[in-house]
């Protein structure tokens, strides 16, 4: 549903300027019961060529293998099995969010359903199409993750696959498009201040940084969330709560509270990507020695309560 | 000589989820009906255990358009246990951010879900079918390329409250996690100014006060005959009401619920002579026909454990019961319980309202949020508190968090231990309307609303069984949560 909102005009639309037509979509389509069948039935049997099966929701496995937590209406096959004939006609196919991805939410915990992804379980390549899996066009499952996806990976994503210049160099080890992959949450916080002086939000509300804690994953968390901003301007971190790494496998199955950092003798167990222990710790003592009083009273207010000198520029 | 056959209905577009519908159908007419949500999900048994706040992170992810939703029930709960108030301005900003979800749904569903169907070919012979083709064809129509960037521009509310729509965790159980300064404060007021425009331009061409005024069916038809059929997507859809009768189809079970919203919409228990307080210790879930394992249960002390092989059972959706009646929710429940004359009205005849009753109340609620919503920035006090502080001390207790999303009541029940989740059942809006039979054999809403539904020789899909099904605007993913 986050796409229908993409690009201030839906994703039809935005999909339609790249010649991007859908067969059929749940939620937007026409067709309904026996025409919508009609339709699968044709790309399943070759009748119709599929540019790319789009699977959004985790694959469900059980009870007991037989798929039946998720039977597709009116047909008396379960999901899994349409996915796997129709996944065998696509020239690519895409998971739409972290579930169809990794298994996501639904495998948290005792993963009442066996649910995995298309291609991964968690971590592992051991989805629901197999660890060998490749589409037509000898490419894995596109994985967009996050929960839920930002409407713009989704629409770019479509898009690059139909200018035809998609390729394997463009995914990251876990199939997720690298042009949103490379970038981390953290790029573009306009919490950057308080993170620099590591001056803590301590309680919701405060505007100070939320990874020292209250559980902030953004320095870990792929994904250019606070670079291209989400419904107009938002991002999570903006809106003055925890990013939980919602493109990541198995972000569902923290090790504490989702909304607490975790640490081990004061220091976060999650540290910046790339950034040495030893140095995140000397660095944090060294910004927190020289935190500006400005920024440490302003880390815990939900306002600007003192604002930034005035100052006019020095005379040579 | 009475005929009778049987048909299974699915997969149900332009809903949300997974459902299908068996119909056995006698006489031209649908003589009972069963519905099946296919989905199970898990959610209720993998938020066991876990910390109670992180019932923040992953209740709204149940639904990608019932998420705020779902926040709401979920901070409401663990507020009651952890004894934390929002203060005003937290209050205000959770009832912008909530009724944002809400108004967005109402115009998602009448523009993506419901009138789709009218430019469908079966209707090809009608008066009014070029101006429905025009208009309401699916992805294509006017209505459609002018309200959904409407929409998208009008959910950047979300952005700036909310951080993001959907899933996002700005609404906690003391509060929310963003403050509005005053500059914020206008941003919101523009978007709802550009918002009420397109509404006033395409799906009213009226002010929205002109239609939240209408106060009987007189005044209902009249405003519809005052301009040509075609001014307005509303105008146009009650003079199609006219045409198929759909205000004689879809009759629900003539029990309306609401647990009140936004100290807008009065809480209460409707029936034809009279409103009664509404209690949720007063709600059971039934089994009997679920894939569930169990007896009927308060949500307090019931739990969910699949019993996929269960004889006789037919769906994965429980049968939540109100005081041992089946009760519908949703829009329609909320206008008639608060009051609305026109809603009262629309009800009057036999109590069941219908397709048309339906879609109007979910109209007017539209119509009525967003002027509330304008009211709510206004009430907003920058450089005043938006968020308490909860208490650090492990949360003990039993609590209920009650909400009305878009298309109904959704409760949660939460009991914790030393801080962590002891027992959480959600009963949401479509478990209560797309209830199964329960233990004595009652079926659910949409089960009573679907008899005496037409069917025509040779439709495979009834286009009257999904004008009556889409009119309760289902969402199937939180009722297999």
């Amino acid at each position: 549903m986050s796409a229908l909102a993409a690009e201030d005009v839906g994703m039809v639309k935005a999909l339609g300027r790249f010649g991007i037509r859908l067969l059929w979509h749940p939620s937007l389509s026409e067709e309904c019961g026996a025409e919508a069948i009609a339709i699968l039935d044709d790309v399943a049997a070759g009748r119709v060529a599929l540019d790319c099966l789009c699977v959004e929701g985790s694959v469900l496995d059980g009870p007991n293998g037989s798929g039946r937590f998720q039977m597709m209406s009116g047909t008396g096959v379960s999901m899994k099995d349409w996915i796997a004939r129709l996944a065998a006609r696509a020239r690519h196919v895409v998971a739409i969010g972290s579930c169809a991805a990794y298994g996501g939410v639904p495998s948290a915990g005792p993963n009442p359903t066996d649910a995995r992804g298309l291609q991964f379980s968690g971590w592992d390549a051991g989805g629901a199409l197999g660890k060998g899996f490749r589409s037509a066009e000898n490419l894995p499952v596109i994985n967009i993750s996050g929960c839920a996806p930002h409407p713009g990976w989704v629409v770019e994503t479509l898009a690059s696959l139909a200018l035809g210049d998609f390729g394997a160099d463009r995914l990251d080890g876990l199939g997720r498009p690298r042009a949103i992959a490379d970038h981390l949450a953290h790029h573009g916080c306009a919490r950057n201040e308080f993170y620099e002086f590591k001056a803590s939000a301590s309680r919701p509300s405060d505007r100070g940084c939320l990874m020292e804690n209250l559980g902030c994953r953004a320095t870990q968390a792929p994904g250019d969330c606070n670079i291209r901003r989400w419904n107009g301007s938002g991002s999570c971190t903006d809106a003055g709560f925890t990013c939980v790494n919602c493109t990541s496998p198995g972000f569902e199955s923290p090790t504490g509270p989702f909304q607490e950092t975790a640490k081990l003798a004061g220091i976060p167990v999650g540290l910046p990507v790339d950034m040495p222990k030893a140095w995140f710790v000397a660095l944090a003592a060294l910004s927190k020695s020289a935190t500006p009083p400005r920024v440490r009273t302003n880390a815990h207010a939900d306002h600007v309560l003192v604002p930034p000198a005035r100052r006019p520029p020095k005379s040579p | 000589m009475t005929s009778t056959s049987r048909l299974i209905v699915g997969p149900f577009n332009r809903v949300e989820g997974d459902l299908e519908v068996t119909l056995d159908i006698a006489d031209g007419v649908v003589a009972e009906a069963r519905v099946n949500a296919p989905l199970y999900r898990g959610f209720e048994q993998i938020l066991l255990g876990r910390p109670a706040t992180d019932a923040m992170v992953i209740a709204p992810r149940i639904c990608g358009i019932c998420s705020v939703s779902q926040s709401v029930a979920a901070a409401r709960a663990i507020a009651r246990v952890a004894e934390v108030e929002p203060p005003a301005n937290g209050r205000l900003a959770t009832d912008l951010v909530l009724a944002c979800e809400n108004a967005a749904d109402h115009l998602t569903h009448f523009v993506v879900f419901f009138v789709p169907d009218f430019a469908r070919a079966c209707y090809a012979s009608r008066p009014w079918f070029a101006a429905a083709r025009r208009r309401f064809a699916a992805n294509e129509g006017e209505t459609a390329r002018a309200l959904l960037p409407a929409r998208a521009r009008f959910l950047h509310i979300m952005g700036l409250l909310a951080g993001k729509w959907p899933h996002s965790l700005a609404i906690q159980p003391g509060g929310v996690t963003k403050a509005v300064d005053p500059a914020e404060k206008v941003r919101l007021l523009s978007i709802l100014a550009e918002f009420r425009e397109a509404l006033e331009t395409t799906l009213f061409a009226d002010r929205l006060e002109a239609v939240a005024s209408l106060d009987s069916l007189e005044a209902l038809e009249n405003w519809a005959d005052a301009e040509a059929p075609d001014r307005g997507d509303f105008r146009l859809f009650l003079h199609i009401c006219r045409d198929l009768e759909l205000d004689r189809l879809g009759g629900g079970p003539g029990v309306l619920v609401s647990s009140g919203s936004f100290g807008l919409f009065q809480p209460g228990v409707w029936t034809p002579n009279s409103v009664a307080p509404f209690d949720p210790g007063m709600v059971v879930e039934d089994v009997a026909m679920s894939w569930m394992e169990g007896a009927a249960a308060s949500p307090f002390e019931g739990r969910t454990m699949p019993s996929p092989d269960k004889p006789g059972a037919y769906t994965w959706c429980k049968a939540p019961r109100l005081g041992g009646r089946v009760v519908e929710v949703g829009a329609l429940a909320r206008q008639v319980v608060d009051g609305h004359p026109l809603a009262r009205a629309l009800v009057a005849s036999g109590g069941a309202g219908s397709v048309k009753a339906r879609v109007v109340a979910r109209l007017l609620e539209l119509a009525r949020l967003i002027p509330a919503m304008e009211d709510w920035v206004r009430a907003l006090r920058p450089a005043e508190p938006f968020c308490n502080a909860a208490p650090e001390q492990a949360m003990d207790g039993a609590a209920t968090g009650m909400v009305e999303a878009a298309r109904g009541t959704l409760g949660h029940w939460l009991t914790t231990h030393d801080g962590r989740i002891d027992g959480y059942q959600i009963v949401a809006p479509t478990t209560w309307n797309f209830s199964p039979r329960d233990g004595d054999n009652r079926p659910g809403a949409l089960e009573q609303a679907l008899v005496g539904t037409p069917v025509l020789p040779g439709e495979t899909t009834p286009v009257a069984v999904q004008h009556v099904v889409r009119s309760f605007d289902p969402c199937m993913v939180c009722t297999v949560h």
